[in-house]
């Protein structure tokens, strides 16, 4: 199953713009500390990792707690250098891992 | 007419009082599920002091943008703000955000890239209770600043929504 993912960044930019990069991914963010019905704990399922790459090289890395609110959502700068991609990984409790990815061209 | 009231209304009294004890007792087992090993002030500390290690931490430099009052602890916007010019010389390696009072004490930590250009990061945290969060910068020179916000939680995460 795919995590539904939004990616907001300007598709055009300037070179040495700082760029907005914003984004939102489906996922409950189960914190591990709420309890069921029946009286137990309901498991941890959370994302703990997420990477940004720009053409390749890392530029921004987010470690996730419990403590992240479901859907997480991000915003972060970089600086627009090349045209390329923008690379996008989500990864965390039993196996989930998403990839997501948009290109961005400077003017 | 040798009904005597007395025995009644004491009677009427002690379930009074009995019924407010029970009803107590049942209040305490209610929020006793909700708070299993909260984080304390102590451990956020520590959890500061693991992140500082020996460098002293330092007031000021880092904006931390929080809504003073929260209706809904399940969502909480947050944006950190660091005062820097993010060059090569001078930047921002990684922020981190403490919390005090939910059940564990690190909400998230980010590395940033030498080419970030703005050391900014916007988020939505939970908050099980009213309290203080703190974000702290580490610059690329190897010292640590720290700025605070208090919040005020009307409706606490974790707590509801048992399905």
């Amino acid at each position: 199953m795919t995590a539904r993912v939004l990616i907001h960044v300007a598709a055009k930019a300037q070179r040495g713009e700082v760029i907005e990069i914003k984004t939102l991914i489906a996922h409950p963010m189960e914190s591990g500390f709420r309890v069921g019905t029946n009286g137990n704990p309901i498991p941890r399922d959370i994302i703990t990792l997420f990477t940004c790459r720009y053409n390749g090289d890392e530029i921004f890395r987010a470690e996730f707690s419990s403590a992240i609110a479901a859907n997480p959502f991000l915003s972060f700068f970089t600086t627009a250098r090349d045209s390329g991609t923008l690379e996008f990984h989500w990864s965390g409790d039993n196996g989930f891992a998403a990839t997501e990815s948009t290109d961005i061209t400077i003017e | 007419m040798s009904a005597d009231p007395a025995p009644l209304r004491a009677g009427r009294r002690s379930f009074l009082i009995q019924s407010g004890q029970l009803a107590a007792g049942a209040a305490l087992v209610c929020l006793l599920p909700a708070s299993p090993g909260r984080a304390s002030p102590q451990a956020s500390q520590e959890l500061i002091r693991s992140i500082v290690g020996d460098a002293s931490l330092q007031p000021g430099r880092v904006n931390l943008d929080v809504p003073p009052l929260v209706e809904n602890g399940n969502t909480v916007p947050l944006t950190v703000s660091v005062d820097s010019p993010m060059t090569e010389a001078d930047h921002v390696k990684a922020i981190h955000i403490v919390n005090e009072k939910n059940p564990q004490p690190h909400v998230i930590s980010v590395t940033l890239g030498r080419q970030a250009g703005k050391a900014q990061l916007a988020t939505r945290i939970k908050l099980a209770d009213s309290q203080r969060i703190t974000a702290i910068a580490e610059f690329n020179d190897g010292s640590f600043w720290s700025g605070s916000a208090d919040v005020v939680v009307t409706l606490a995460a974790c707590v509801e929504d048992l399905k």
